[in-house]
């Protein structure tokens, strides 16, 4: 145990460090610290937590808890280098997101929350992205995309290296 | 009403509305200056009071009141967390006003914390915003190069810093003490009331939370005064003593089965055909309405002869509904099932759900159950009534439940059975020919994909 390698960086200790004087407690930099990891790896792994609360004077349990609450991170192992997310509350309901999910589900051979075997994409469902003028719309990691057609969406997959 | 010119939205869509350069050219930040030289946080309190401005959030709640409820005399520190959690489904005001006018956000934001005498706040945003949440960091770090944010802002002694942090896909977060609970640190279960967040908020220190688009209004009732804000909207019914009138200008979101679906700003007061007909130009594929969420899908359903309901604070109330909420409308086609509409919102709920009230995780999710069995074919006319069960029982309300997650859950179905029974009663009918009549316990279905 004690000569298996840290799981976070140098750089990711000190970019989580940053944070500290922010808050008024250290446990108040869980989530910046998971998103930091997340950003990195793409996923957060169990030993990463313990990391992560070794940092920020936590019981492990602390942190996991939190990071079990939300959807937002994966643990089991890092998502694909595109994570698409695909709106599925009313607006884009309305106007074909369950039809577009389905879609990327079948021609990805994916389920939602699985990732294609080449490692290129995860498939996510969303609820409300908040862009409802846009729908149905998909969000590419850090790219909102609006109006998503099939054959778009097919096109955007294609793009993803 | 045509005499109205947008004014929270009046720099969206101009080239290079996001800088401080911009803000600035169009007297960005003269607000600010003028509260801080001319008024005490006391006097701020007074007049955003006597605006009547009441928070964008979805609750409603008088700004200026809530401010007054922090402790005087504190020794501090006192918070003050900006909600920019934004998940209602239907809204996304609080993403373009981010994306396009980040400073209108950071100046109203400012003089409120001002007024609150806060010297710490928390730009709390959801992580779906990526756009949102660069246009914000950059913004923030504009005006602590200008000295709007920092130490002793503009020589008046003044102190804040201002820090974004940002959730984790989460619409619980967006509750008050959610997001006070997942700033903190832990998962957003939301806290039992009292005490409010303005006596133990965040860090167990008074603490306010407002919606972006209420601070947004701040600097606006600063920059043009109180009379112009009260000048717009609708004053309080004569007839209702608890009615603290509908001032000032609103964003309403108009999505769905509309040619025009977008962001648009508007007295309020507005009523919904009118924001179809005027901003949205008309339902699409020249096809008849059927039903609108008036507010957001937590605010239940207007049926299309209900359409003359005026969007304020208390309009969508007089027709059953939960209230004005975010002003999100969602328009759907005279094509919409209405099994297709309840299913969406209960599943959305039941996935939302914190789970720490029983009657709300149990029955959040129950109700997905049966609107599933329902659709596919295995309805039967007792599910109805075991749905209304549902959404009688669960909520602040009844006072069955913590937050007001579980009455959001139960709006859409209490509005949906009483307006549209008849159609899920010839639904149920014609897909389950031989079940439809039975009442003895059914087994559940297996379900896939739900949660
Ligand atoms: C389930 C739930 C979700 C909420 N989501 C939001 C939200 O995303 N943004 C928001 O401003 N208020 C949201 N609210 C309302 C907040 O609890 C709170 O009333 C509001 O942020 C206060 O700000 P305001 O007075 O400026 O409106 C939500 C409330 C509930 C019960
Ligand atoms: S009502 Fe629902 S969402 Fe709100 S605290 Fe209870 S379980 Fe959580």
């Amino acid at each position: 145990m004690a000569d298996k390698p840290r799981i976070l960086t140098d750089e990711m200790i000190a970019e989580i460090k940053a944070f500290f004087p922010r808050y008024p407690s250290k446990q108040a930099v869980t989530l910046p610290a998971l998103h930091i990891v997340n950003e990195k790896l793409r996923y957060v792994p169990l030993r990463a937590v313990v990391e992560i609360a070794h940092l920020l004077e936590l019981h492990p349990s602390q942190v996991q808890d939190t990071l079990t609450f939300y959807g937002y991170f994966k643990q089991d192992a890092p998502a694909g280098r595109c994570r698409l997310w695909v709106c599925r509350s009313i607006s884009c309901a309305l106007r074909g997101g369950d039809e577009l999910l389905d879609h990327l589900s079948h021609s990805l051979g994916v389920k939602p929350g699985e990732t294609t075997a080449d490692g290129r994409i995860t498939l996510e469902y969303a609820e409300c992205l908040g862009a409802c003028e846009h729908a149905p719309c998909v969000l590419a990691n850090e790219k909102l995309i609006p109006s998503v057609s099939h054959h778009e969406a097919d096109e955007l997959v294609q793009t993803v290296k | 009403m045509s005499e109205f010119k947008p004014v929270l939205l009046a720099s969206v869509g101009k080239p290079e509305s996001h800088t401080r350069k911009v803000y600035e050219q169009s007297g960005g930040y003269q607000a600010l200056r003028k509260v801080l030289k001319t008024l005490s946080p006391k006097d701020v309190q007074e007049q955003t009071k006597a605006s009547g401005l009441r928070g964008r959030g979805g609750a409603g709640f008088p700004t200026g009141l809530k401010w007054t409820f922090l402790p005087k005399d504190h020794p501090g520190p006192i918070y003050f967390c900006l909600n920019a959690d934004e998940s209602e489904p239907g809204t996304f005001n609080n993403r373009i006003l981010m994306e396009d006018d980040p400073h209108q956000v950071l100046e109203g934001l400012i003089i409120s914390c001002f007024a609150t005498n806060s010297a710490v706040a928390y730009f709390y945003m959801r992580c779906e915003y990526p756009l949102a949440y660069k246009r914000i960091c950059q913004a923030v770090a504009e005006c602590y190069e200008a000295g709007y944010l920092g130490k002793n802002i503009l020589g008046s002694g003044y102190s804040l810093e201002i820090h974004v942090h940002r959730g984790a896909g989460a619409y619980i977060c967006g509750e008050e003490t959610g997001l006070i609970e997942s700033l903190e640190g832990k998962r957003a279960w939301p806290r039992i009331k009292p005490p409010f967040p303005a006596v133990e908020g965040a860090f167990r220190k008074p603490t306010v939370v407002n919606n972006v688009e209420t601070v947004a209004c701040v600097k606006h009732i600063f920059d043009r005064g109180v009379d112009w804000f009260k000048s717009i909207g609708i004053p309080p019914d004569p007839n209702n003593p608890r009615d603290a009138g509908s001032y000032g200008p609103k964003l309403y979101c108009l999505s769905g089965h509309i040619n025009k679906p977008g962001c648009y700003e508007a007295p309020l007061g507005i009523t919904v055909t009118e924001l179809i007909e005027e901003f949205g130009g008309g339902v699409w594929k020249g096809r008849k309405a059927k039903a609108a969420i008036p507010g957001g899908i937590s605010m239940g359903l207007l049926k299309e002869n209900e359409f003359h309901c005026k969007l304020d604070f208390n309009g969508p109330g007089k027709f059953g509904c939960l209230g004005l909420g975010t002003a999100a409308v969602v328009v759907m086609d005279e094509t919409v099932r209405m099994v297709d509409f309840l299913l969406n919102s209960c599943r959305f709920f039941s996935h939302e759900s914190c789970g720490q009230c029983t009657p709300c995780r149990e029955g959040t999710s129950w109700a997905t159950k049966m609107m599933t069995r329902i659709k596919h074919g295995k309805g039967r006319l007792k599910d109805l009534d075991l749905l209304l069960e549902i959404a009688e029982n669960i909520g602040i309300m009844p006072g069955t439940t913590i937050c007001g997650l579980a009455d959001g859950a139960a709006w859409p179905l209490k509005n949906c059975i009483k307006k549209f029974r008849n159609e899920l009663e010839v639904y149920i009918k014609s897909t389950n020919p031989s079940g439809w009549m039975e009442t003895a316990a059914v087994p559940a279905l297996q379900l896939l994909d739900i949660h």
